[in-house]
């Protein structure tokens, strides 16, 4: 196991490396002169100087590359150029409202999709598994910038039974859980029946059958657990969509999260604190994805030979 | 349900090509007076902040949403075959730095990347789709790569190669269009998901900029009428829920039919 982790983790390098290099070409993407931009058109040539100083922008691109480096090993993202303060800082407090969006969202996900994947799965080809799948099809297509203002517009503007935006209690989470959760939890349905259909087909299964285990108790009893691994998988490997999405969550609802924390430094043109949320966001997709590897490989012995 | 989906994009693209011209409204022409009025029988689904007609303006929306899926499809596909193909085929190096370049492009997650391209390079149509197809190619490269490599083994092709055809003629001639089935299977979800992408990035004022109509954009301006003109919201993101879904639709029964392997049914 550990021959197995040293390799994954060793994969992972390169992929970070790579993750970084594009972080730091983001800048000098920007149109024209970048201190110019963040500035703006009218801005004192003397100001703009001064910025291009303060970014290292005056210096060989080499050197500004080897500090970015040796600034994102060591967690120093530079400073945000509207508050002043570290963007590091900015981030380590918005990262916890991310964290607990994201993990709400992927709670609700599993409580919707388990249920309707294995309905799916138990009645396959019937109607219940019909209209399982275009449900799920129709969670797919729905967009969470659509969903989130109309579960506002009924649960909180015409019930007035939960907040309509904003971070607090429980009751502050669940509007947007539910709208980011629901197309992980559609796609979470699919993956749930396709995977379990497969187990169903399994020499295991297919004896307890014989022995006259009811469809039901073969799919709860004996399949369900073990379909298990590739679904709790897709919920590792979905984390990053999740992450993209509460991006858009985060604006809806005033969530005051990463997400928000970006579309409000782009707004700002406060390039530093893009750059710093953009680079965190991918790390943590990065490094979810590992340790989801590692958790396949521990869960599953055969993976960790292939 | 492929019949649904299909019929759902075409009366789409009928309505994208037709829509404005029967709908009889400029759908930039602004009657302030009525601002915000919900649907009636002159105004079916309302007007705006700006008193446009939101029939008009979704009919309008039509075009840029379909326009957008086809170009980034496009573009995509194309890049993401041409790459593919020449990294499943010859392998090696090629293969290697193609493999590498896509990992980098893929650990930035959904639209992640697409939103900090736009973000330096400012909003406007031209970038979003600039910025959706620098992600998008990935997953047919991918798609291509694995095709290939098992097509090149095939009996056929061998012939082809003993005859002494050409590279680039085994691929273009043997290779690639045996990848087709399952090209045309993603590129139908891909509109799919590059109308969703382009609704969200305009939603987050990245996208098409006002006045050009856009479902997206008419969602995050209708956002600050929730309250008093809820139908601001309703009527683009049906729009764009109802589109989306009969791209999923048709690209899940073209699965179905075009490449078995592939479908849920045929792993029964």
């Amino acid at each position: 196991m550990l021959r197995f982790a040293a390799r994954r983790v060793a994969l992972t390098i390169p992929v970070l490396l790579g993750v970084a290099t594009l972080v730091f070409a983001l800048i000098h993407l920007i149109p024209g002169d970048p201190a110019q931009a963040m500035l703006g058109e009218a801005a004192p040539q003397a100001d703009v100087d001064a910025l291009r100083r303060q970014l290292g922008l005056d210096r060989p691109l080499l050197e500004q590359y080897g500090d970015f480096l040796a600034g994102a090993i060591t967690g120093d993202l530079g400073t945000s150029l509207r508050t002043g303060t570290p963007v590091s800082t900015q981030i380590a407090e918005r990262l916890p409202a991310t964290f607990e969006l994201a993990l709400a969202a992927m709670l609700v996900a599993l409580a919707l999709a388990l249920p309707l994947g294995i309905a799916a799965a138990t009645w396959r080809g019937t109607i219940v598994d019909r209209a399982a799948m275009t449900v799920a099809l129709a969670g797919m297509s729905i967009p969470n910038f659509w969903l989130g203002p109309l579960l506002a517009i009924v649960f909180a503007v015409e019930l007035g039974w939960l907040p309509v935006s904003g971070r607090g209690g429980v009751e502050h989470l669940v509007l947007p859980a539910l709208s980011l959760g629901l197309a992980l939890a559609a796609m979470l349905a699919r993956m749930t029946r396709a995977s379990l259909l497969e187990e169903l087909r399994e020499p295991y299964v297919l004896a307890a059958r014989a022995r006259g285990v009811s469809r039901m108790r073969a799919v709860m009893a004996h399949a369900f657990r073990n379909s298990l691994i590739p679904v709790v998988t897709i919920v590792g490997l979905q984390f990053g969509a999740v992450l993209t999405g509460a991006v858009i969550t985060e604006t809806i609802f005033s969530w005051p999260g990463i997400g928000r924390l970006l579309i409000q430094s782009i707004g700002f043109r406060d390039y530093p604190l893009v750059q710093g949320c953009i680079l965190l966001i991918a790390v943590t997709y990065v490094a979810v994805n590992l340790l989801t590897d590692l958790a396949y490989g521990f869960l599953d012995p055969r993976i960790r030979y292939q | 349900m492929t019949r649904i989906g299909a019929a759902i994009v075409c009366a789409t693209v009928l309505a994208a090509i037709v829509g404005p011209a029967i709908a009889g409204v400029d759908p930039a022409f602004q009657d302030l007076p009525l601002r915000l009025d919900g649907p009636s029988a002159v105004h079916w689904l309302g007007l705006d902040e700006l008193g446009r007609d939101i029939l008009a303006r979704v009919l309008a929306g039509a075009r840029i949403s379909l326009l957008v899926g086809i170009i980034v499809v496009g573009i995509s596909a194309s890049v993401g075959t041409l790459l593919g193909s020449i990294a499943g085929y010859y392998g090696g190096l090629v293969d290697e730095v193609v493999g590498r370049l896509s990992d980098i492009l893929m650990a930035f997650p959904g639209l992640l990347l697409a939103i900090a391209v736009v973000a330096v390079l400012g909003p406007s149509l031209t970038n979003v789709v600039l910025a959706l197809a620098l992600i998008g190619w990935v997953g047919y490269a991918r798609l291509v790569r694995g095709q290939v490599l098992r097509v090149r083994e095939l009996d056929y092709v061998q012939a082809a190669r003993a005859l002494g055809a050409a590279t680039p003629r085994i691929l273009a001639r043997h290779v690639v269009p045996a990848t087709l089935p399952a090209l045309i299977v993603q590129a139908t979800l891909g509109m799919g998901g590059a109308i969703l992408a382009e609704a969200s990035l305009s939603f987050l004022g990245l996208g098409v900029q006002p006045p050009t109509p856009s479902w997206g954009t008419m969602l995050n301006y209708g956002r600050a009428h929730l309250l008093d003109a809820p139908h601001l919201t309703i009527f683009p993101g049906l729009a764009i829920a109802v589109l989306v879904l009969g791209f999923n639709f048709l690209g899940d029964g073209l699965r179905d039919g075009l490449d078995p392997t592939m479908s849920e049914s045929g792993r029964r």
